[in-house]
């Protein structure tokens, strides 16, 4: 590529030194910018410059970089994961933006994902929805033959489409209610659509709702912004299906639970 | 050293079945009494942090992500061996055995590999009932499709994101677990050092990679699953984050580190576009399903590929492996695809590519079908190099993607520091010189879910083991050694930053020690890295403090043992000489350019022993015994 490709952005980035010290966007101007670069390795250009004229690196997730770990994630110009659709930041490449861009990059923001410095935020909270129901128990060495249990392959391929959520919080960052429901709906819906998911189906929607509250996401109103900013394009339908089985599940008299503790 | 592998004797068949009934149990109300370590919450370790949890153990598990479910595993796309023989085409066990053993060339122990395949088939059982959603046929039984090195259809996927399934799976066990109070999970935790007590592995020293502080935690045994070693290269398909450093320092603790110089280049990877590159990305070798490779017959040839004749093209591994033609294993088609580029019919900017070309496919089968098969990836090439993969072919070349060396670990996946266990890629077992496809996720799941939760009894049964806690002297020394390296990289204040001696380190590497080796090239590595790794300590430049999040200290922390393991690997890649596998040596191949294996002189593990700072590790070798298949010249042809 010959030199005259290059593109001059100037990026205007939050710093916040740690979680709890004020944060204030800062611009730095980056020339010799090549189209081809992801955009994680535009600001890896530019921290490398940062440490040559001795100030501090910008801090910000990132590891797989081929998107599918959902550790990056950054508000780019405003918009979750920046401006292409179906896109993690770490996958999007400066060929989306033009000579003398100024782009405005900034952490997710929502009540439930504190910053912990810069560009980083603690996403644990989706850790512990998971935690309160977002599996099935079936603990290590008694599963049945693989082709015991048939799958219908629509089934198999809808639950697929919700599973395909890495995790990113796109879908937060972008609700104006900080909401995580089309996170905890796409495992909620990939689980309770396959035959296996069904013995714990309802008290699971239960638990994983209850924890999204006790987290302090916001509620669903239907905005429908999680489902353009997620890049891995999950369905809102993933959500109609959570709010029924909730809905059936709080409707129905609590089962009273077998005696817990050691059998 | 001695080494002494404990393979059961027996049948090869019976082994693990009469294993498992010789191993010392601890009894139910006493297993809530042991705490066990699991550092990384990959496949390998979520499966065995929640598979010994479950058990009863108190489990601790440690990650340097945000959320064990970020772990490397999660970017394995094509899929999961497994014996099923669901296709009725001749699949065993013993077939998958067979396959595994002469796809890493002969240099992998029998039991452990036949172990291996013998779990294979649960762990697919195990997966489905977590509802990890395999791809199905219309009948809603599991589909199968092909990989390299094997000719029966074994490999169980969900589209190209099979290691995200299966991660995802193994990752809601353990939040089960620690819902119910088994596993405390650390995440954002780094570990820097490994403490022993009385010559055994009884805890961690950890960097909070948020706070900065160093703190240390107490274990009966420690589980290390932290993956491989590939980002020694700088450029691997490597998630960024992954490193050496919990395998490197317990090396340096007294476990040997075998067959450093084993380490495998994917053939189908995006070619590198510029220097500012941080990292390769993988195209899945399902893809060699259905993509044809070839380069155009003449050198220099500068047509776009839909103007090149049928007649002027090289499809150059059907010619020369017809019987598994694209399906060739990797090491073969990676150093077929540098032959040809060597030879200047490369294709793509520099020369470093390849067609991978889905036309014939997409007449035969419709463009749906290959979306079906492989959107996704089909999608990600797009986005990363602006080109259309259903209009024009893929441009690939090979590149670092896995490390069959590791930490050296006996039958019962214990390294030759008692207590401490290795499991997943982190150990050397099951791969020797060459992994084949779709059996990486198998050799982690089989090793979490079904091997180490049982050993680790036998280990914690027999041990003996006093009462340790963290406030024993032992943590203390180990954890001041931890800050005194922190303040010296800290305190080096010099010139460079430790990603530009990362990328030279690298550089050195894939031309020294990476597809093709000499005694010359890694003489001259040999001389440079030492040279490098000085002017690292007292020129790295790395900023800001230890006491808050820091990722330039986090970093620098790991190319300073990246610096140390690589000039281990050239040592033992000058040892061997021989070309095996990955392993290939220039002075070592036949008239037509194929590996020429030594197994006189070379049929053993590579097991190498610290033994100080700048001192050169000791060799142990342990021999390989082949008493069920015959050494024979592999031969895909």
């Amino acid at each position: 590529m010959s030199h005259d490709d290059t593109m001059q952005i100037t990026v205007r980035v939050w710093r916040q030194p740690g979680p709890a010290a004020g944060g204030a966007l800062v611009s730095y101007d980056v020339p010799g910018v090549s189209p081809e670069m992801s955009f994680l390795e535009m600001l890896d250009v530019l921290n490398e410059r940062l440490t040559e004229r001795g100030e501090l690196p910008i801090a910000f997730d990132h590891d797989c970089r081929e998107g599918i770990c959902g550790m990056c994630g950054l508000m780019i110009n405003g918009v979750a994961h920046g401006p292409e659709k179906a896109t993690t930041t770490c996958q999007l490449h400066m060929r989306s933006f033009r000579n003398g861009d100024v782009i405005t990059v900034e952490p997710w923001r929502a009540t439930a994902f504190p910053v912990l410095a810069d560009l980083v935020v603690d996403r644990r909270a989706l850790d512990r929805i998971i935690a309160s129901g977002g599996f099935i128990s079936a603990p290590t060495g008694g599963a049945p033959d693989g082709n015991a249990i048939p799958v219908p392959k629509p089934a198999a391929d809808q639950a697929m489409d919700a599973a395909a959520c890495i995790g990113c919080g796109a879908c937060v960052a972008a609700c104006p209610n900080g909401s995580a429901s089309l996170f905890t709906a796409a495992k909620i819906s990939h689980l309770g659509l396959l035959p296996q998911g069904q013995a714990e189906r309802f008290r699971r929607a239960l638990s994983m709702v209850q924890q999204m509250d006790l987290e302090h996401f916001g509620s669903c109103t239907l905005y429908g912004e999680c489902q353009e900013a997620c890049p891995k394009e999950i369905s809102i339908d993933t959500i109609t299906r959570m709010n029924g089985d909730f809905l059936r599940a709080a409707a129905q008299p609590p089962v009273r639970e077998a005696a817990t503790g050691s059998i | 050293m001695e080494l002494n592998a404990k393979v059961p004797a027996g049948p090869l068949a019976d082994k693990w079945e009469r294993h498992q009934f010789d191993l010392k149990l601890v009894n139910p109300a006493n297993k809530r009494k042991f705490t066990v370590i699991v550092v990384g919450s990959g496949l390998a370790g979520a499966s065995a942090a929640a598979s010994m949890s479950e058990l009863g153990y108190n489990v601790k598990c440690f990650c340097f992500q945000d959320s064990p479910r970020r772990a490397h595993s999660i970017a394995a796309q094509g899929g999961i061996n497994a014996a099923k023989n669901y296709q009725n085409d001749g699949d065993s066990v013993w077939r998958l055995f067979y396959d595994t053993i002469k796809g890493g060339d002969f240099r992998a122990r029998e039991a452990n590999v036949y172990r291996l395949a013998e779990i294979s088939v649960r762990i697919i059982d195990q997966c489905v009932a977590q509802g990890v959603p395999f791809a199905r046929e219309y009948g809603g039984f599991l589909a199968n499709r092909s990989f390299g090195g094997a000719q029966v259809s074994r490999t169980f996927y969900a589209r190209g994101q099979t290691g995200q399934q299966l991660l995802l799976g193994a990752y809601q066990a353990l939040e089960k677990e620690v819902q119910r109070g088994g596993v405390v999970m650390n995440s954002r935790s780094e570990m820097l050092d490994i403490v022993t007590v009385d010559g055994r592995a009884r805890g961690i020293v950890v960097r909070d990679l948020v706070t900065g502080q160093v703190e240390s935690h107490a274990a009966d045994a420690v589980v290390l699953a932290t993956g491989g070693y590939g980002n020694v290269f700088y450029l691997s398909t490597n998630a960024r984050g992954c490193n050496v450093t919990a395998s490197w320092r317990a090396h340096r603790r007294g476990a040997l580190f075998a067959n450093p110089c084993f380490t495998q280049i994917h053939p189908t990877c995006i070619p590198v576009s510029g220097d500012y590159q941080s990292k390769l990305t993988l195209m899945s070798e399902s893809l060699r399903n259905d993509g044809r490779v070839w380069v155009p017959v003449k050198a220099g040839d500068r047509r776009p590929p839909g103007d090149i004749p049928e007649a002027e093209r090289d499809y150059y591994l059907e010619r020369k492996y017809p019987s598994f033609g694209n399906l060739a294993p990797r090491d073969i088609a990676s150093r077929a695809a540098k032959e040809v580029c060597d030879e200047g019919r490369g294709v793509g900017p520099g020369g470093r590519g390849v067609y991978l070309d889905f036309a014939a496919s997409i007449q035969r089968l419709g463009e749906a079908k290959i979306a079906e098969r492989y959107g996704n990836l089909f999608d990600m090439y797009r986005r990363i190099t602006d080109e259309n993969p259903y209009q024009v072919p893929m441009r690939i070349y090979p590149a670092v993607h896995y490390t069959m060396g590791g930490l050296w670990v006996d039958y019962n996946l214990m390294s030759t520091l008692p207590g401490l266990h290795v499991i997943g890629e982190a150990n050397f077992s099951d791969h020797g010189a060459n992994r084949l496809g779709a059996s990486a996720l198998m050799q982690g799941l089989a090793d979490g879910y079904f091997v180490i939760p049982l050993t680790i009894g036998d280990y914690l049964a027999t041990a003996k083991l006093p009462p340790v806690g963290t406030d024993h002297p032992e943590f203390r020394r180990v954890e001041a050694e931890v800050s005194g390296r922190i303040a010296r990289l800290l305190g080096a204040k010099g010139r460079r930053s430790a990603d530009s001696f990362h990328r030279e380190l690298g550089k050195l590497m894939w031309e020294k020690c990476g597809m093709a080796r000499s005694a010359a090239g890694l003489t001259e590595a040999l001389a440079r890295i030492p040279a490098l790794r000085e002017e690292f300590w007292s020129d790295v430049h790395v900023p800001g403090s230890g006491t808050a999040l820091n990722q330039s200290l986090e970093h620098a922390g790991r190319v300073a043992d990246f610096m140390e393991l690589g000039e281990l690997m050239c040592r033992d890649a000058l040892e061997r000489e021989e070309s095996c596998g990955g392993h290939f040596r220039v002075e070592h191949q036949t008239e037509d350019g194929e590996a020429r294996r030594d197994d006189t002189r070379f049929c053993y593990a590579a097991a190498w022993e610290w033994a100080g700072e700048g001192a050169p590790q000791g060799l142990t070798r342990e021999p390989l015994q082949f008493d069920n298949v015959t050494l024979s010249a592999r031969s895909y042809k």
